[in-house]
């Protein structure tokens, strides 16, 4: 276990500084981090040439990017080019933010799914089977950004015809909250049904599926036949066995979503790791946008990682070496 | 059989297969025998589902098609006197127009044909491209296949979206050929990996060793002998992916890095209405219900497709 995981961390590195190079080299070569400094018109060229002789930014790509990975390593992330702020604390808030989301979200969606695809799976072609399909199939129909602005848009229309504010739509809190921890959950409870409704749609087809597929195996017959009650065999003897697949596919999902349900955040104006990102690439903001995809990749092969370990712990059949 | 519903996941004996198996067992040596094709040709016109999606869809493509013909309106003409009007049969405005008199029915007929021509083009620029790296590394595998995993796992490492929204704003999106380009670039992964799969699978088996045998070069044994028999997998995926990039493009779309004006796009047309989401909810619902029902049909057609082209499920 120890070789298999020193070995896939070993692996990962040629990736990292691939990606790595992919992103500066591409963003370097076609954004100009100074574009928008140059349009305000009275200010000085020092200025500029200050910018440009910090950020090396007239030395060859090459060095620029030698410069940042020195950053990285030693300065945590250095500073955004224009301005000359500190990248990390606003890095490590966006990415508190998003976790926050995430972990509720990921947590609803995979206890739903597993419930409603082992219910589904235990009954099958029940009404029940049939409503859930349905639903999740509009799940992967649905586009998210379409979904969050449909609830958005009843919450806005509830609210107006009732005067009764049961959620927010937009921002993370209100500066006049009576209750901070009450007014961060009605700030949260849209984002997080958006996050979850579409993952829901896809676990519970894999939970579904796996657990038809363990229902009829050999030996959960030979369960039943011994005389363990039903309870048992599914909850005992089935479920663990398909969890593996749920599991799976939930971490590395999570891995992907921890760089920012890019989509929901920009809706919702939760300032978390997907708004991060977006605000760097439009401001052409490249320092910023490397912080974040190095954040973003490690976490992905991360939780690659875990999934695989979830993997051989959840089926002892499974031998990494 | 009224419960021919969806069911991915597993076989129902279908007429086709018990009219094949009975046939087998009456008749004694004159065996009725029916294709691959006409097995799954009949289980899929037996999904009901899926057939309905089929119709919807062709129905939609057609009007999408033709929107030059169909739509009252052109794409882009203002027509103050008739702005901010709620879906009325009057003037046939059935989906309402904007707050400068734009008929929304006509402008998502046009956004509509967009989308169904950028997903098309992913579809089958990724299809070419995971068949071949798939098909190369596992045919050949060693080396090449090592290598060959390697970039395609480095595609699944990247934050998917954030690449797509980089690319995009570097090579200045905008037109839908080149959004369509994008988006083929980032979606071949998935099926490179199955082909690659199958590959390694049928390689080792005895046909493809007859092949070798008979001095057949790579190419034939490729294209001749392996590859029909994948074609099931390799259709499914490329059905999910004209979903997954109608969806992706009006994702990108709305945000601003996909398709811009003058071209219409549905993801630009629901950004555009996000505004008067409470005054004018028609704006944005109509173009969103377009690309449900456009997204809900593929995919129901994508489930019809695995349940047909599966033999595996066929006969057990």
């Amino acid at each position: 276990m120890g070789t298999f995981i020193a070995r896939r961390l070993l692996y990962s590195i040629p990736v990292l500084i691939a990606a790595s190079m992919l992103v500066f080299f591409g963003m370097s070569l076609v954004t100009d981090p100074l574009s928008q400094l140059r349009l305000i018109p009275n200010l000085s060229q020092e200025t500029l040439q200050n910018i440009i002789d910090r950020k090396h930014l007239e030395d060859p790509i090459i060095v620029q990017y030698a410069f940042w990975v020195k950053d990285m390593f030693f300065n945590q992330f250095g500073t955004t080019a224009v301005g000359d702020n500190p990248i990390w604390p606003d890095l490590q808030r966006a990415i508190g933010n998003t976790l926050q989301l995430v972990l509720i979200s990921e947590l609803i969606a995979v206890s739903l799914a597993v419930l409603l695809g082992v219910l589904s799976a235990k009954r099958q072609y029940s009404f029940f089977d049939y409503a859930t399909t349905t639903v999740s199939f509009f799940g992967f129909s649905v586009p998210i950004f379409w979904f969050a602005l449909v609830l958005q848009a009843l919450a806005t229309a509830f609210f107006l015809k009732t005067g009764i504010r049961l959620v927010y739509t937009f921002g993370q809190s209100s500066p006049d909250a009576a209750n901070p921890f009450i007014d961060r959950v009605q700030h949260m409870i849209l984002p997080i049904i958006t996050l979850a409704y579409v993952n829901v749609a896809t676990y519970s087809r894999y939970q579904r599926a796996s657990m038809l597929e363990v229902l009829h195996s050999d030996y959960v017959r030979t369960a039943r036949a011994k005389g363990l009650n039903e309870r048992t065999v599914t909850m005992k003897h089935a479920l663990r066995n398909a969890l593996i697949p749920v599991v799976t596919v939930a971490a590395l999902n999570f891995g992907a979503v921890l760089g920012g349900a890019v989509i929901t955040e920009t809706i919702f104006a939760w300032p978390g790791m997907g708004k991060f990102f977006i605000d760097s690439l439009v401001r052409g903001e490249i320092y910023t946008l490397m912080a974040w995809l190095m954040v973003t990749s490690v976490a992905v092969i991360a939780m690659n990682l875990m999934a695989d370990i979830i993997y051989g712990w959840l089926d002892p059949r499974i031998r990494y070496d | 059989m009224t419960d021919q519903q969806v069911h991915p996941d597993e076989a129902l004996e279908t007429e086709a297969t018990r009219a094949a198996l009975e046939s087998v067992h009456l008749e004694g040596l004159e065996v009725k025998s029916y294709t691959q094709w006409q097995l799954a040709r009949k289980k899929f016109f037996q999904h009901r589902l899926a057939m309905t999606s089929l119709v919807v869809l062709t129905i939609i493509i057609l009007a999408a098609l033709f929107a030059d013909y169909i739509a009252p309106y052109p794409f882009d003409a203002p027509n103050v006197p008739d702005r901010s009007l709620p879906p009325t049969l009057e003037g046939f405005h059935i989906f309402g127009t904007d707050k400068i008199g734009r008929d929304y029915f006509s402008r998502t007929l046009f956004g509509t044909r967009t989308s169904i021509y950028v997903a098309f083009i992913v579809a089958s620029v990724s299809t070419i491209i995971g068949i071949i790296v798939g098909g190369v590394a596992g045919y050949y595998g060693g080396k090449v296949d090592n290598a060959l995993m390697r970039i395609t796992d480095l595609f699944l490492t990247l934050p998917f979206l954030a690449i797509l929204l980089v690319l995009s704003s570097f090579l200045g999106a905008g037109n839908p050929v080149r959004v369509a380009f994008i988006l083929a670039f980032l979606f071949w992964t998935s099926l490179a990996r199955i082909v690659r799969g199958e590959f390694l699978g049928l390689r080792e088996k005895e046909f493809v060793e007859a092949a070798e045998v008979l001095g057949a070069s790579d190419r034939r044994i490729i294209f001749r002998h392996i590859l029909p028999n994948t074609v099931g997998p390799i259709i499914v995926n490329a059905t999910l992916i004209v979903a997954t990039a109608i969806l992706v493009e009006a994702a990108l779309s709305f945000l601003g890095f996909g398709i811009q004006p003058p071209f219409p796009a549905l993801g630009k047309l629901i950004a555009d209405g996000q505004d008067a989401l409470t005054t004018q909810w028609w704006l944005a619902v109509f173009p969103g219900l377009t690309i449900v029902t456009i997204a809900l049909c593929i995919n129901f057609i994508g489930d019809g497709l695995r349940d047909a082209l599966d033999p595996k499920q066929r006969i057990k």
